[in-house]
C-alpha cells in the first residue's frame, strides 16, 4: 500500500487501504427489512434470529482479513525501512513542536 | 425462603475470587503500585489473553446478562438489538482504537479526556469530556449492583428495607478493598474465573433448557403467544418475536448508537489502554465477537423463560415485580441447586469485574482531569495514585448509596441517559483521532446543544405501561421530534433512538460553527500530538516507553 508522506495529510497521518472497505460488510445486518422474517426457520429458530447469528462469523472474517492484509502497513514491522525513517523524522518534528 | 445450598456454592466461589483479588497486586509485580499507570492501567503491558478477558468483562456485564434477556422477555424482538450491536461494534472501532492506543502510549494519556486536552489544548473541552464520562459511568456501576441484587434476592436474601441491601453491601466492601489495593490487576485476574463460569453456564443453559422444553420452535411458539397478548394497561400487544413497522428504525439506531457509544465509555478505554500493543488489540477485535454469540444465545433465554413459565420475583425493597430477576428465577427453577449456585456466582462475579474496572476508570478521570488539572497541578505520581485509589472507594460507595437510597428503576433510567450523553463526546474524542478540522469551540457548542437536546427529547418520552409521563425510555416516536416548535415528522409513530438524533444535531452544530469560528480567527489551540504518534507501537521505542518518561510528556 503506497501511502502519502506525512506532510500531505498532516491532519492525522491517515493510512488508507481499500481492504478497510471490507469492514462495511457486517453493516448489511442492520438493513432490517431484509432480515425481518419468520421463514425459513433453522432448528425451529426464525430467520430473523439465525441470520443475525450467522453475521457473527461474517464480522470476524471481515476484521480478520483487514488485519492480515494491512499488517505490514504501519511503521510497526521492523525492517520496513522507509516507514522507520519517516517515524524518525516525525519524532524530531514532534518534539520541536512541543 | 433462603436457598442454603445455592448460597453456599455462591459464597465459596465468591470467596475464591476475593482471595484472587487481593493476591492480584503481586501478579506481574511492578516496583510500586504508587503510580497511575500501574494502579490504573496494570502497567500497560497486558497481552492478548488478558486483554480479551478484561475487555470482555467490561462489555458483557452482569447487567447485560440479566437485562438483555429481561428485555426479550418483556418486549420481544427489539431486545435482540444486543446481537447486531456487538457485531458491528468491532468493525467500527477496529481502526480508531488502534490510533487511540498509539497516541496514548506516546503521550502517557490515561483517559479519553487526557487525549482531548493534548489534541485541542482546551482544558474546558477536556473537562466536559471528563465530566460526561463520570456522569455516564456512575449509574452503570449502580446497575452492576442491580444485576447482583437480582441474584441475591432470587437466592432468598430478599429482605425489606435497608437489611435487604446488606448482602450487597458486604460484597461491595470486599470488592472496594481489593480494588483499592490491587488496582486494575484485580479485575483482570478475576475476569478469567468470571468468563469460564459464564461460558459453562450459558452453554449448558442454551443446549439443555430448549431441549427440555420441546426445542426452539416450542420456545418461540410460547414466546409469540405470550407477547401477542394485550398489555393490561395500554391494551396493545406487549411485543412480538419479529420487528414491527414502528420499531425497525429504533432497532437499527439503537444497535448503531450503542456500538458508537461503547468505546467512548472511559472503562472500555481503560481495558484498551492497558494492553501491550497494537497487535494485541487487533487480535482481540477478531476474537471478542466470541462473546457476541454468547450474548445472542443468552438473550434468547428471555424466550426460554416465557416457555418455562418463569415469573419475576417481587423486590421486597420496592414492592414491585422486578423483571431483572427473570433469568435467575429460570435457573433456580430448572437447574439443581449445585448448578444454580454456580450460575448465580457467574452472574455475581460478572458484576464485580466491570464494577471494578468502571470505578478505576472513573477514578482515573477524577485524578487526571479534575484533581491534577484544577486542584493540585504539581501532584507527584504517588499522589496521583493515592488520589485515584481514594476516588475509586468514593465512586463505589456512591453507587451503593444510589441503590439503597433511591429506586433501582432510577439507576436504569440514568444508565439510559448515560448512553445518550456519552455519545455526545464522539466528535471530540473519536473524530479527533482522524482529523482536527472541527474547531474546539465548535465542539464545545456541539456538545452543549447535543446534550441539551438529547435530555429534552428523553424528557418527552412517556411510558404508559409503567405509568410515567417522562423519561420513559430511549425510543422516541418521530411524531414527538421537535425542532424549536416545528414537528418535521408529525403523525409518524416510527421510533428512533434518542442518542442518535442528539448526536446528529451535535455534529451539525459543530460542522456549521467551525468555518464561522475559523473566519473570525478564533484561537485553535495547540495540538501536542503529531501525525506519526497515531501509528506508534510497542516495538518502535523511538518515544518514551516506560512509565516515568511518559509521565514527563503528560505534565507538559
Amino acid at each position: 500500500m503506497s501511502e502519502p508522506k506525512s506532510g500531505v495529510d498532516a491532519g492525522g497521518g491517515l493510512r488508507l487501504s481499500p481492504w478497510n472497505l471490507l469492514l462495511l460488510l457486517p453493516f448489511l445486518m442492520l438493513i432490517t427489512p431484509w432480515i425481518n422474517a419468520d421463514e425459513p426457520r433453522l432448528f425451529g429458530m426464525p430467520f430473523f434470529y439465525w441470520i443475525q447469528f450467522a453475521f457473527v462469523p461474517v464480522g470476524v472474517l471481515a476484521v480478520a482479513v483487514v488485519y492480515l492484509k494491512t499488517r505490514d502497513d504501519g511503521p510497526v514491522a521492523p525492517g520496513v525501512a522507509p516507514d522507520v525513517d519517516e517515524l524518525d523524522e516525525g519524532t524530531a518534528g514532534g518534539s520541536l513542536a512541543r | 425462603m433462603i436457598q442454603w445450598f445455592e448460597l453456599v456454592v455462591f459464597g465459596v466461589l465468591f470467596g475464591v475470587v476475593s482471595v484472587m483479588g487481593f493476591l492480584a497486586s503481586r501478579w506481574r509485580r511492578a516496583e510500586s503500585l504508587e503510580h497511575l499507570d500501574e494502579w490504573g492501567l496494570g502497567g500497560r503491558k497486558f497481552g492478548a489473553w488478558i486483554t480479551w478477558f478484561l475487555i470482555g468483562g467490561d462489555i458483557y456485564t452482569a447487567y447485560t446478562f440479566v437485562a438483555v434477556p429481561a428485555l426479550l422477555f418483556g418486549a420481544g424482538a427489539l431486545g435482540f438489538y444486543a446481537l447486531p450491536y456487538t457485531v458491528v461494534l468491532y468493525p467500527i472501532v477496529f481502526l480508531p482504537v488502534l490510533r487511540l492506543w498509539s497516541v496514548s502510549r506516546v503521550h502517557g494519556y490515561v483517559t479519553p479526556a487526557d487525549f482531548v486536552r493534548g489534541r485541542y489544548g482546551s482544558p474546558l473541552l477536556a473537562l466536559l469530556v471528563a465530566i460526561t464520562g463520570l456522569v455516564a459511568t456512575m449509574p452503570y456501576i449502580a446497575l452492576q449492583l442491580v444485576g447482583m441484587e437480582a441474584v441475591l434476592r432470587t437466592m432468598g436474601l430478599n429482605a425489606t428495607g435497608v437489611a435487604g441491601h446488606l448482602p450487597l453491601l458486604i460484597a461491595f466492601v470486599i470488592l472496594a478493598v481489593y480494588t483499592y489495593q490491587s488496582g486494575l490487576r484485580a479485575p483482570a485476574l478475576i475476569a478469567f474465573v468470571k468468563d469460564i463460569l459464564i461460558y459453562i453456564v450459558i452453554l449448558v443453559a442454551v443446549i439443555y433448557l430448549p431441549a427440555k422444553l420441546g426445542g426452539w420452535s416450542a420456545v418461540f411458539g410460547a414466546a409469540s403467544d405470550k407477547l401477542s397478548q394485550p398489555n393490561p394497561v395500554t391494551g396493545r400487544p406487549q411485543g412480538s418475536i419479529l420487528l414491527t413497522a414502528n420499531n425497525q428504525l429504533q432497532y437499527i439506531t439503537l444497535a448503531l448508537g450503542s456500538a458508537l457509544a461503547l468505546f467512548l465509555y472511559p472503562h472500555s478505554l481503560t481495558g484498551v489502554l492497558a494492553s501491550r500493543g497494537r497487535n494485541v488489540l487487533k487480535r482481540n477485535m477478531m476474537a471478542l465477537p466470541a462473546y457476541s454469540l454468547l450474548l445472542g444465545l443468552l438473550a434468547l433465554l428471555g424466550y426460554v423463560a416465557i416457555a418455562a413459565g418463569a415469573k419475576p420475583i417481587t423486590n421486597n425493597a420496592t414492592g414491585r415485580p422486578d423483571t431483572n430477576t427473570i433469568i435467575p428465577v429460570l435457573f433456580d427453577q430448572q437447574f439443581n441447586s449445585l448448578f444454580a449456585g454456580i450460575a448465580f456466582a457467574a452472574i455475581g462475579i460478572g458484576a464485580l469485574v466491570p464494577a471494578a474496572i468502571m470505578s478505576i476508570a472513573a477514578a482515573n478521570l477524577w485524578t487526571r482531569n479534575i484533581y491534577k488539572e484544577y486542584l493540585k497541578r504539581d501532584a507527584t505520581p504517588a499522589q496521583e495514585a493515592k488520589q485515584a485509589k481514594l476516588a475509586s472507594l468514593v465512586v463505589k460507595f456512591g453507587a451503593i448509596l444510589f441503590i439503597i437510597a433511591v429506586d433501582p428503576q432510577f439507576s436504569i433510567d440514568l444508565q439510559l441517559i448515560g448512553g445518550v450523553i456519552i455519545l455526545q463526546t464522539l466528535p471530540a474524542v473519536a473524530i479527533a483521532l482522524y482529523t482536527r478540522w472541527l474547531h474546539r469551540w465548535a465542539l464545545v457548542a456541539g456538545w452543549a446543544v447535543g446534550m441539551g437536546y438529547g435530555l429534552y427529547l428523553l424528557y418527552l418520552i412517556p411510558n404508559p405501561a409503567a405509568g410515567r409521563a417522562h423519561f420513559g425510555g430511549s425510543a422516541l416516536a418521530l411524531d414527538k421530534l421537535t425542532l424549536l416548535g416545528w414537528h418535521p415528522f408529525g403523525g409518524s409513530q416510527v421510533q428512533i433512538y434518542v442518542g442518535f438524533v442528539a448526536l446528529v444535531v451535535n455534529l451539525v452544530v459543530a460542522v456549521v460553527l467551525t468555518p464561522v469560528l475559523r473566519a473570525r480567527r478564533v484561537s485553535e489551540g495547540v495540538d501536542t500530538t503529531s501525525p506519526l504518534d497515531y501509528h506508534a507501537d510497542e516495538e518502535s521505542d523511538l518515544r518514551p516507553t516506560d512509565t516515568p518518561a511518559a509521565e514527563g510528556v503528560a505534565t507538559r
